[in-house]
C-alpha cells in the first residue's frame, strides 16, 4: 500500500524552481533515503510533506499522504496530520528545540495539546526517552535544552517524534550537526525504534552509504529532480546514473589508502540554473549533445539517455 | 531619555537635513533675522492673534513670538551641542585609555562609569542645579557628565575590538609608541563611531535640556529658550491662548525629529550601534 | 542562580554605597559655606549658622559627617527641611503614594498597550505594521513635557473629561487626576516598547524551533503564547524593566506639568528653592529604586531565560 506519494511536485520560491516534477512512492512501513549534495532540493521535498515551505512558495504537482491531497486540506486538517500522521526529525536539534523551556514540555506539549492528562503524558514521554536510550529520564525532563548535549538533545527530538504514534517519520539530515562518534548511535536508534513500530520513513542524507544502511530504497537527487531511484541493498551494482556512479566514487572508501581521493567534477548546478536538457548534463564525462538539449524521461529506475551505453 | 529610535525613512532624510540646515542657520543668524528684539514687551498687544505683524502672535507680555523662536534657537542648539562635544571627548578618551591599557585601570574605570550610569541623567541636573544654582551653564555641565558613560561604553568596547586587532600588533612589532598608535590609527579609525554616537546624543540631550528648562531649573525669564517657553505658555493655554508653548513644543519636536533621522541615517552609514 | 542573585546585590549595594558618597560630597564641590548652602537660598544670622554647624556636624572630618547623615538614613531619619521647617520624611512620606501610583499606572500603559501594540505589529499584517509604525514615531518624537502641553491644551480647553492640575484625594479621584500625568509620562515609551516588541516577535516568529512547533501540529494560539511570545519575553521584560525604572525620575516632568505633589515635583522644587538636605535624601532614593529595579529586572530576566544567569555575570 502507498502511504506517501509525490506526483511531479514541482516548487519554486519567489519564482525560483527548486523541486521539479519530483514523482516518488513510498509504500507503508518502507524507509526510504533521499541523498543529493547540498541545494539538491532533498529538505523542500520532505518539507513539501508537512506545508512546511518558505513563503512566497509555489507549489505545482500533488503530495499524497494516505490518498489524501495535502495541498488541499484544510486547517484543522492539516494540524491534525501534522500532530499525529507525520513527525519530523530536524538537522539541528539546538535550533528546533524552544531554547527557553524544560526537555519535558517539549515532549509532552503535542500529547497535552491532543487532550492527554499531565501527568499521562509525562509518564509517556519519560518511557519515550528511555527507548531510545536516555537514561535517569525524569532529571531529564527538568532539563532546559543548553544542558545537554548535541546528540543527548537529538535523541529527545526523535522521542519526540516517536511519542505521538505517528506513521510516517522525515527526518531531514538527523546528524549533520552532531559529531561523528555520536552520529552513527542516533541513527542506529532512529532506524531500530522505526523498525520495530513498522512506521514509515525519509531519511535525508548527503551520504549515500549510511542511506543505504538505514533505508530499503535511496533517491537520488540532483538540482531538484530525481534521477535515480534503486534498492538499497543492490546500490554499488545497480547504480548507472552517472552521478549515483561519480558519488559512489566520491566516497573516502572508494579509493585505496594513500591515493588522492576522488571528487565529483565541477560544482553542484540548481535547480534555477539548471540546462534545457539533462540536469547534470554540465559535470558529466559521458555527456552527449542530445543531453544537453533534450530531457530525459524518468524510465526504469533512472532519468538518463545514455543508461543503456553505460 | 525617551526612545528616539524613529526608524529611517530614506526618502525623508534630505528633508530632515534641509531642516537641520535652516534651524543651524536661523541661530547663527537670529538678530539679523528676527522681526523684532525678543525682550521688547508690549503689554497693550498681549496675546495677539497670527497677523502679518506678527507671525506667530506675541505672549502674555505682548513679546513677538517668532522673534523669541529664532532667539530662543540659539541656547537650544548650543546646549545639546556643547552637552554631545564635551561627553563625546571626555568619553571617547576615557574609552580609549581603558581599551588601551587594560588591566585594573580598565575595570576601575568600568565600575566607576557603572556608578555614573545609575545617576538618571534628569536627577543629576536637577541635584547640581540644587547645589550650583539654575543657568545655561549648570544643566549642560550636569548633562554632559551624564552623558559620559553612555558614550563610553559603546566607545570602549568598539575601541577592544579595534585594538585587538592584528594591524595594532604589527604597529607595535614596527616599534611606534602607544600614543602614535592611538592617535594616527585607532583616534581615526573610531571617529566615524563617535560622530554617530555625538549625532544621536544630540537629540537626547536637546530634550533633556529642554526638560530641565521646562522645570524651571535652566535658563530663567526673560531668557528666551524653548523649553522655558513651553513652561511659562503653561498658564496662558488654561487662558485660551495655547500659542506660546505650542509654537516652542513644535520647534523642540520638529528640531529633535530631524537631527535624530539624520544621525540614524549616519548610523546605518557608518554602522555604528544605534543604542 | 543563587549566585547570580548574590553577585547582583552585591553590585547594587557597591552603586548605592559610591553614588551615596558621591551625593553627599558634592555638597563641598559647591561654592561656599556647607551650612550656608544647607540652610537653603534666605542668609541666616550666625547663631542659626552654628547651630546648623552642631546638627549636621560640620566642623568634623568628612568621613565622620558622611556617617552621621548616612546612619540618619539607613535608621530613617534623614533630617529636616531647613527651608521648609519639616521633617524629611514627612515630606517624603506624604508624596511617595502619588508618585508610586503615578508609576505604576504609567507602567501598565506602558506594558499593556507597548506589548500589545508591538504584537499586532508583527503578526497583524502589512497595513496593521504600517499604521502603527506611523504612529509609533509620532509618539517616540514626542518628549513628557511636549505631551503634557498638548493634553494640557486639548484637555482644558475642549474636552474635560479629565483634570489638568491636582494629585486628587481618594483612589478613584486620585486616578482620575493622574490620568494624564500618566499619559504624558508613557507615551513615547510605550512607542519604544511597542517598537522593542514588534522587533523580538518577528525575529521569534523566523526561528526554526517555532517552524518546528508549527510542523507538530500544535495550534496557532499555542505556538504564539508558548513559543514566540514566551521566547520574546526576555528582552522585552529587559527593554520595558530599564523604562519603568528610569519612569520614577521622569515623574519630575509630568507631575510639575500637571501640579502633582509627588516626588518629582518635590525634587524640583527643593532643587529651585536649594533644600540640600531634601535634595540629598531624594536624589539617594531616586538612583537606589533605580538600580534595584534594573536588578529585579535582571532577575526575572534570568528566571525566564536561565542561560543569562550563567553567562550574564556583570
Amino acid at each position: 500500500m502507498t502511504l506517501l506519494q509525490f506526483d511531479r511536485l514541482t516548487v519554486a520560491v519567489s519564482g525560483r524552481p527548486v523541486l521539479r516534477r519530483v514523482t516518488l512512492d513510498v509504500a507503508a512501513g518502507e524507509a526510504v533515503g533521499l541523498v543529493g549534495e547540498s541545494g539538491s532540493g532533498k529538505s523542500m521535498t520532505v518539507r513539501s510533506v508537512m506545508r512546511l515551505l518558505p513563503a512566497g512558495a509555489t507549489v505545482g504537482g500533488t503530495v499524497r499522504f494516505d490518498g489524501a491531497d495535502v495541498g488541499a486540506l484544510d486547517a484543522a486538517g492539516l494540524r491534525r496530520m501534522r500532530s499525529r500522521d507525520v513527525a519530523m526529525v530536524f538537522q539541528d536539534p539546538r535550533a528546533v528545540v524552544n531554547p527557553v523551556r524544560t526537555v519535558g514540555d517539549f515532549l509532552t506539549e503535542v500529547l497535552r495539546d491532543q487532550g492527554t492528562g499531565r501527568s499521562e503524558a509525562t509518564r509517556r514521554a519519560a518511557a519515550a526517552l528511555s527507548e531510545v536510550g536516555v537514561g535517569d529520564a525524569m532529571r531529564r525532563l527538568q532539563q532546559r535544552p543548553y544542558e545537554l548535549s548535541g546528540g543527548l538533545l537529538q535523541r529527545v527530538v526523535i522521542a519526540a517524534a516517536l511519542l505521538t504514534g505517528p506513521r510516517l517519520i522525515l527526518a531531514d539530515e538527523p546528524t549533520t550537526a552532531l559529531d561523528t562518534t555520536t552520529q552513527e548511535e542516533v541513527v542506529a536508534i532512529l532506524a531500530e525504534q522505526r523498525r520495530l513500530r513498522g512506521t514509515t520513513l525519509m531519511f535525508i542524507t548527503h551520504d549515500l552509504e549510511l542511506a543505504a544502511a538505514v533505508c530499503d530504497r535511496i533517491a537520488v537527487m540532483y538540482a531538484g529532480e530525481i534521477v535515480e531511484i534503486l534498492p538499497a541493498a543492490r546500490l554499488h551494482s545497480d547504480a548507472r546514473h552517472p552521478y549515483t556512479r561519480a558519488l559512489l566514487g566520491s566516497r573516502p572508501g572508494a579509493v585505496a589508502p594513500g591515493e588522492r581521493l576522488r571528487t565529483v567534477p565541477g560544482v553542484p548546478q540548481s535547480a534555477l540554473t539548471a540546462p534545457p536538457g539533462c540536469v547534470f548534463a554540465d559535470r558529466c564525462p559521458h555527456a552527449e549533445a542530445r543531453c544537453r538539449d533534450v530531457r530525459p524521461v524518468f524510465t526504469g529506475s533512472a532519468a538518463c539517455h545514455l543508461l543503456e551505453v553505460l | 531619555m525617551t526612545a528616539l529610535a524613529i526608524p529611517v525613512v530614506r526618502r525623508a532624510v534630505p528633508f530632515a537635513a534641509v531642516i537641520c540646515l535652516l534651524v543651524v542657520l536661523t541661530a547663527i543668524l537670529a538678530p539679523w533675522i528676527a522681526p523684532y528684539d525678543p525682550n521688547a514687551i508690549d503689554p497693550l498687544n498681549a496675546y495677539a492673534p497670527f497677523s502679518a505683524a506678527h507671525p506667530l502672535g506675541t505672549d502674555d507680555l505682548g513679546r513677538d513670538l517668532l522673534s523669541r523662536l529664532i532667539h530662543g534657537s540659539r541656547t537650544s542648539l548650543a546646549g545639546p551641542l556643547i552637552v554631545v562635544v564635551a561627553a563625546g571627548t571626555i568619553g571617547a578618551t576615557l574609552a580609549i585609555t581603558a581599551a588601551w591599557f587594560g588591566g585594573w585601570f580598565d575595570a576601575l574605570m568600568s565600575r566607576a562609569l557603572d556608578v555614573l550610569f545609575a545617576f538618571p541623567g534628569l536627577v543629576l541636573a536637577i541635584t547640581v542645579a540644587a547645589l550650583f544654582g539654575s543657568g545655561f551653564i549648570t544643566p549642560v555641565v550636569a548633562l554632559s557628565v551624564a552623558f559620559v558613560p553612555v558614550i563610553a561604553r559603546v566607545m570602549r568596547a568598539a575601541a577592544l575590538r579595534e585594538r585587538n586587532l592584528p594591524y595594532i600588533e604589527a604597529l607595535r612589532v614596527q616599534g611606534f609608541g602607544a600614543w602614535r598608535i592611538c592617535l594616527r590609527h585607532l583616534v581615526p579609525n573610531l571617529a566615524p563611531l563617535l560622530m554617530v554616537q555625538a549625532a544621536i546624543g544630540f537629540g537626547y540631550a536637546m530634550i533633556d535640556l529642554a526638560s530641565i528648562s521646562f522645570l524651571g531649573l535652566g535658563l530663567q525669564p526673560p531668557a528666551a529658550d524653548w523649553g522655558l517657553m513651553i513652561a511659562n505658555g503653561q498658564p496662558s493655554i488654561l487662558a485660551g491662548f495655547p500659542q506660546q508653548s505650542v509654537t516652542a513644543a513644535v520647534a523642540v519636536v520638529i528640531t529633535v525629529v530631524a537631527f535624530t533621522a539624520v544621525a540614524e541615517r549616519l548610523a546605518t552609514r557608518f554602522g555604528g550601534d544605534v543604542r | 542562580m543563587t549566585g547570580f542573585v548574590l553577585r547582583r546585590l552585591a553590585g547594587v549595594v557597591t552603586t548605592v554605597a559610591v553614588a551615596s558618597v558621591v551625593i553627599f560630597g558634592a555638597l563641598y564641590l559647591a561654592p561656599g559655606d556647607p551650612a550656608s548652602l544647607l540652610a537653603g537660598g534666605n542668609q541666616p544670622d550666625p547663631a542659626a549658622l552654628a547651630a546648623i554647624r552642631e546638627r549636621h556636624h560640620l566642623d568634623d572630618p568628612f568621613p565622620v559627617q558622611y556617617w552621621h547623615w548616612l546612619s540618619g538614613l539607613l535608621s530613617g531619619d534623614p533630617g529636616v527641611s531647613l527651608v521648609l521647617r519639616e521633617p524629611v520624611t514627612a515630606l517624603i512620606g506624604a508624596r511617595i503614594g502619588t508618585t508610586l501610583l503615578l508609576v505604576a499606572y504609567a507602567a501598565v500603559l506602558i506594558l499593556t498597550l507597548g506589548v500589545a501594540t508591538g504584537v499586532l505589529a508583527a503578526v497583524g499584517g502589512r497595513r496593521v505594521d504600517r499604521a502603527l509604525t506611523v504612529l509609533t514615531t509620532v509618539l517616540m518624537a514626542a518628549p513628557a513635557f511636549v505631551a503634557a502641553i498638548l493634553l494640557i491644551w486639548l484637555f482644558a480647553t475642549t474636552l474635560s473629561w479629565f483634570p489638568v492640575f491636582g494629585s486628587g484625594t481618594g483612589f478613584a479621584d486620585r486616578i482620575h487626576h493622574l490620568t494624564l500625568p500618566a499619559l504624558a509620562l508613557s507615551g513615547g515609551y510605550v512607542a519604544y516598547v511597542s517598537r522593542i516588541t514588534r522587533s523580538e516577535v518577528r525575529a521569534e516568529l523566523a526561528a526554526d524551533h517555532v517552524a518546528a512547533a508549527r510542523g507538530r501540529g500544535l495550534p496557532r494560539w499555542t505556538v504564539l503564547r508558548r513559543h514566540v511570545l514566551r521566547n520574546a519575553a526576555p528582552p522585552i521584560v529587559a527593554v520595558s524593566g530599564v523604562t519603568v525604572a528610569g519612569l520614577f525620575a521622569a515623574t519630575a516632568v509630568a507631575e510639575q506639568a500637571f501640579g502633582v505633589a509627588g516626588l518629582g515635583s518635590l525634587l524640583v522644587q527643593s532643587a529651585a528653592r536649594q533644600d540640600l538636605i531634601v535634595v540629598q535624601a531624594l536624589s539617594l532614593l531616586l538612583v537606589t529604586v533605580f538600580v534595584v529595579v534594573n536588578m529585579l529586572v535582571d532577575v526575572l530576566n534570568a528566571t525566564l531565560d536561565p542561560r543569562l544567569a550563567k553567562e550574564g555575570a556583570p
